[in-house]
Parts: C-alpha cells; structure tokens; sequence
C-alpha cells in the first residue's frame, strides 16, 4: 500500500485469518463429525479431532441411506443431481448461443420482440410462479423425470445476454473474411463462433453446474418418487424434527458428499469460476 | 444486430425456437396462469371456482400471518444483508491491501458459494442443535437457554447466521474486484495530501466503490427473498410458530397439497411484482453509475 506500517498489515492478516476460520469452521467440523460413531454424535462427544470411524459413515450414505428414516442411497441420489445439473448447464448454454446467435447476426422480423421476450425473463425466479409451473409440468406428465428437473430451468436471459454481449466484440472483418470465402451463417457458427466462445461456454458452464447441482425447491415439489431425490433435497429427508430419530452420522457424510462436487469445482477451475461470475451478473 | 451479417429467411427463427419456446412453456404461461388464478377462488374439492376480482388480495392484506410473514422477511433481508456485506467489505479491504497479492486468501474465502444453500443450514443446525451441537453446548455453558426448536428469536438468529455465512463469499468477490479496479494513483495522490487511512477509505475508496456496493444490495435482497428457502425449509420449516416463514416460504407452505391455490398465487403474484420493482431499480442505477 502507499505507506508502511508493520501493525496495520498484521491486523488485516489477522482479520483475514479469523474471516477464513469462521468460513471453514462449519465445514470442517461437518468432515470430523463424519468420521465418528454414531453414539458419540448422539451425545455430543465428538470433540475438534477426526474420530475413529474414517469410512464407516460414508460407506452407509452412499450405499444405504439413513436407516431410522428410510432414505436413498447417496450413489443414487448424486446421480441424479449430477444429471440434473449437466442437464440444465449444457441445456442452457446450447440454447442460448444459438438465440443470441440468430439475435446478433440476423436481421428478421420481430427481432426486438423475440429479444425483449427473453430478457424480461430476468426477472422471475422459478420460485414466484411455483404452482403454475408446477402444473405444467405435471400436465406434460415430466414428475419424476429428469426432463421435469431440468427443462423449466433451462430457459434463461442471463446465458443469452451474455453470449450477445461476446458477439458484439467479435470484429466485423472475420464475418466478411468467411463470407468472402464462401461460408454460410452455419458454417460460421461453427468454425468462427463456437471455438471462439469456448471460454465463456466453460466459465457458464462452472457457474450452472453449481447453480443446477444446488437446486432445492423445484426438486423437493416435483420428484414424489424417492429414487428420483437429488442429493441436496434427500440430505433434508434425512432430518427428522424429533431429534432422536435423525442419523446424524449419516447426515454428516451425505453433506459432505453432497458439497465436494460445486467445491472441487470452484476451487480447480478458481480462473473460469470467478469469471463466469463476474460476467453472468451484469 | 450488427452492419454485418446474414440474410436467411428461416434460420433465425429456428435458432431462435427453443429458447422462445422453453420460455413461453415455462415462464409466460404459468406467470400468466398464477395472475389468473390470483382472481379465482376454488372450493375445498376442486370442483367449482368462482372468479372474486381482487377478494385473494383482499384477504391476504387482512391476514395477520401474510402481514407476520412480511416483517420477517424484512428483518431476515436486512440483517443478512447488512452482516454478509458488511463483514464481506471488511474483508476484501484488507485482502486488498495485501502486498503480496491477495490470492490465497481469495481461495480460502470464496468456495463456501458453491455450498447449496440448504446444505449450509444443515450444517450450522449441527452445530446449533440444542442436545448435541457444539456451539448450542458453548452457549448453554455461558448460561444462555438456547433452544431454536422453541425459541422464535433463536431460530431467526440460526438461519440469519447460515444466511449470512453462505452469501459472504460472493460479496466478498465483488467487493475486492471493485477495490483492485480503484486506480492506485487516487489513493497515493490522497495520502500525498496527508489524508489517513480512514479518511482515504471515507473519501475516496468507498464512493468508488459505492456501483458495486449498490448492486450487491440487489443482489442480497433478492438472494434472501428467494434463495434461503433451503436454509429454510431445511432449518426450521418457518417455526416455531411462523416466528422463520419467510414470503416465499409462505407461498410454498398455502399451497401445499392443493390447498389455497388463488392465495397463494396473489401471493406468488405480489412477489413478481417486488422482483420486477427491484430490477427496474437496479437498472436504473447501473444507468447512473452511482459515484458522486
């Protein structure tokens, strides 16, 4: 900084590193909680050290499920939530390349009505139309599929005003340059514009990944059938109001498996993360 | 649309189809069906509905627990608001001072976005769970009778504090960008002037930063209303006694099982309307670029 002054530099070290402990301490007494037995979760000894029990815990989640409340094993249910959130994420990038494609490049009738269509969308999160949407869905018979998890979700104005965004900086001459060469508006798309945008696709798809893996309401109102829980909603099945019935051992690994895939994410592709963030939220 | 481009007759609106077509399903219809519905009253079995006007809205302005329900999600949005960007802001200025790059720290800081929401509250019921929770166990031997499963104020505090804890990082991420975009020379041509720390923060880093400070407002804001719903339903399903039953919440809960249909979508109805009110606020601000 401009001048040097050895105290207030450790202060912000320390304030960082007391920041960085309340951010990691949930999170890691969640992983020491997942390796005790069970009796000790129940009585509340299981104190700041890894316990006995390395993969115990986990071997139940993911092949078993809780047992005082019968739920799905975790295998099942992070498939699941895996396909969902590939799903939503390569569904939408797909979708919305190739609308702001048409939008950019094209001069047709009801362009700005087609455009205003999208971005208005914006504005309203699944949950403000929860119930209607819910029907629909149920009308199209899409409950308990992975076409009902994803397909609602897919339809946003964010991943189109950003890939619109992108088209305008690619220079007019590489347009000319292919037509010249003879290349139609198809031929482009492929050649010029996808290999262009790879990096942005790979920054959206970090961000949708997280965004589709971590979804809870519209899972938790359209999947009835238990085999088709995401793992975020079947971590909620696990938890019983009357405390004594809930299998903590077993909550504890579920959420730790239900957060290593979007953590392992953020924190491998930190570069694209941060942009991908950045970018889908002007 | 650019100078240059194609002239096909057909294409665009192929390519265009899906997109248009996934929206009209999943947004125009059931938006247009919950406005509809907001003006319908249906009886107990489904059987006849009778079209009231405005007697839902009516109804709902009347109801203390829709009125209860409000007051919650404005404590609940202001305190995490306030909390996650304050501590948010805190942080990402003194990572910013950091003379040998603030990369660790950021890594350390920002992976807790990638925890869903729901899942966060699951783990700080962990650690708030009156028989066994660590943190639950620390108060009580501070002699605090901690109980969120009785105590209304108790539970608002646990799901203000996972709220909180899981929106810190993104904040935190546009905060020091915000801060490392601030030209050096302002900040140097500042303390020239003999101004001190505090005062160049006051004077000159925080109008800057005032854009970014404002949009994470929104951004908050709507975080709360809509995205704390896991935090919610995972925590304290509203309870005890609605003292947690946030709007949205309140919606999902009426109706549940076919119950208050035309309340509920007056309810989803009036949401609709805050969300658009907040972006039209939200443009019109980033029109302005907020510094002075």
């Amino acid at each position: 900084m401009v001048e040097r002054r050895p105290f207030s530099n450790l202060l912000a070290h320390l304030i960082l590193w007391a920041g960085i402990i309340v951010v990691v301490f949930p999170v890691y007494y969640t992983l020491i909680a997942s390796t005790h037995n069970p009796r000790d979760i129940f009585n509340g000894e299981i104190g700041f050290l890894p316990g006995g029990v390395p993969t115990e815990n986990y071997k139940a989640a993911l092949f078993a499920g809780a047992k005082q409340v019968k739920t799905t094993p975790a295998t099942v249910m992070m498939l699941n939530s895996l396909a969902m959130a590939l799903m939503i994420a390569v569904g939408k990038i797909a979708i919305s390349i190739i609308s702001a494609y048409a939008v950019v490049y094209f001069n047709f009738f009801g362009r700005m009505f087609a455009f205003w269509t999208i971005f208005v969308t914006l504005m309203l999160p699944v949950e403000v139309r929860i119930y209607p949407t819910y029907k629909v869905v149920a009308d199209l018979g899409l409950l308990n599929s992975y076409w009902g998890l994803s397909v609602p979700l897919i339809a946003s104005a964010t991943a189109t005003l950003l890939f619109r965004q992108f088209f305008m900086t690619i220079p007019d001459e590489l347009v000319e340059a292919s037509k010249i060469d003879g290349a139609g508006p198809m031929r482009f798309f492929w050649d010029t514009v996808v290999p262009l945008s790879r990096t942005n696709m790979a920054a959206l798809f970090v961000i949708l990944f997280i965004y589709g893996w971590n979804q809870y309401l519209w899972p938790l109102l359209i999947t009835t059938d238990a085999t088709m829980d995401t793992i975020i909603v079947g971590i909620r099945r696990q938890i019983v109001t009357s405390d004594a019935n809930t299998d903590w051992h077993i909550v504890m690994a579920t959420a730790v498996l239900a957060m290593l895939p979007p953590v392992a994410v953020v924190v491998f592709m930190q570069r694209l993360f941060v942009k991908g963030l950045v970018e889908t939220e002007k | 649309m650019r100078k240059v481009g194609f002239n096909n007759k057909l294409l665009p609106y192929l390519l265009i189809a899906p997109q248009i077509a996934i929206t009209a399903i999943f947004f125009y219809w059931p938006a247009s069906q919950a406005v509809w519905q907001s003006f319908l009253i249906q009886d107990a079995f489904g059987t006849r509905t009778e079209f009231v006007w405005f007697e839902n809205y009516e109804v709902l302005f009347k109801d203390p627990t829709y009125f209860n329900a409000f007051i919650v999600t404005v404590v609940f949005s202001t305190a995490v608001a306030a909390l996650s960007l304050g501590i948010a802001l805190l942080l990402a200025v003194q990572a910013d001072k950091q003379i040998h790059g603030s990369g660790p720290y950021k890594t350390l800081l920002m992976w807790p976005y990638a925890v869903a929401p729901a899942v966060a509250g699951v783990l700080w019921l962990f650690l708030f769970q009156p028989s066994l929770g660590v943190l639950a166990k620390l108060l009580r031997s501070m002699g605090v009778d901690w109980n969120p499963l009785l105590n209304g104020n108790h539970a608002m505090i646990l799901v203000i504090i996972a709220a909180t804890w899981k929106q810190i990082s993104y904040n935190f991420l546009f905060f020091l960008a915000g801060l490392q975009s601030i030209p050096k020379s302002l900040i140097e041509a500042a303390a020239i002037d003999g101004a001190s720390p505090m005062r160049r923060f006051w004077t000159v880093i925080f109008p800057l930063l005032s854009p970014t400070a404002f949009f994470l407002l929104v951004v908050n804001v709507v975080y709360v209303f809509f995205d704390t719903f896991g935090i919610i339903d995972a925590v304290t399903h509203g309870g005890p006694a609605k003292a947690t039953e946030t709007l949205v919440f309140k919606v999902f809960q009426d109706g549940r099982l076919g119950g208050d249909l035309g309340g509920s979508a007056a309810q989803s109805v009036i949401l609709m309307f805050m969300v658009i009110a907040l972006t039209a606020i939200q443009f019109k601000y980033i029109e302005r670029k907020v510094h002075y």
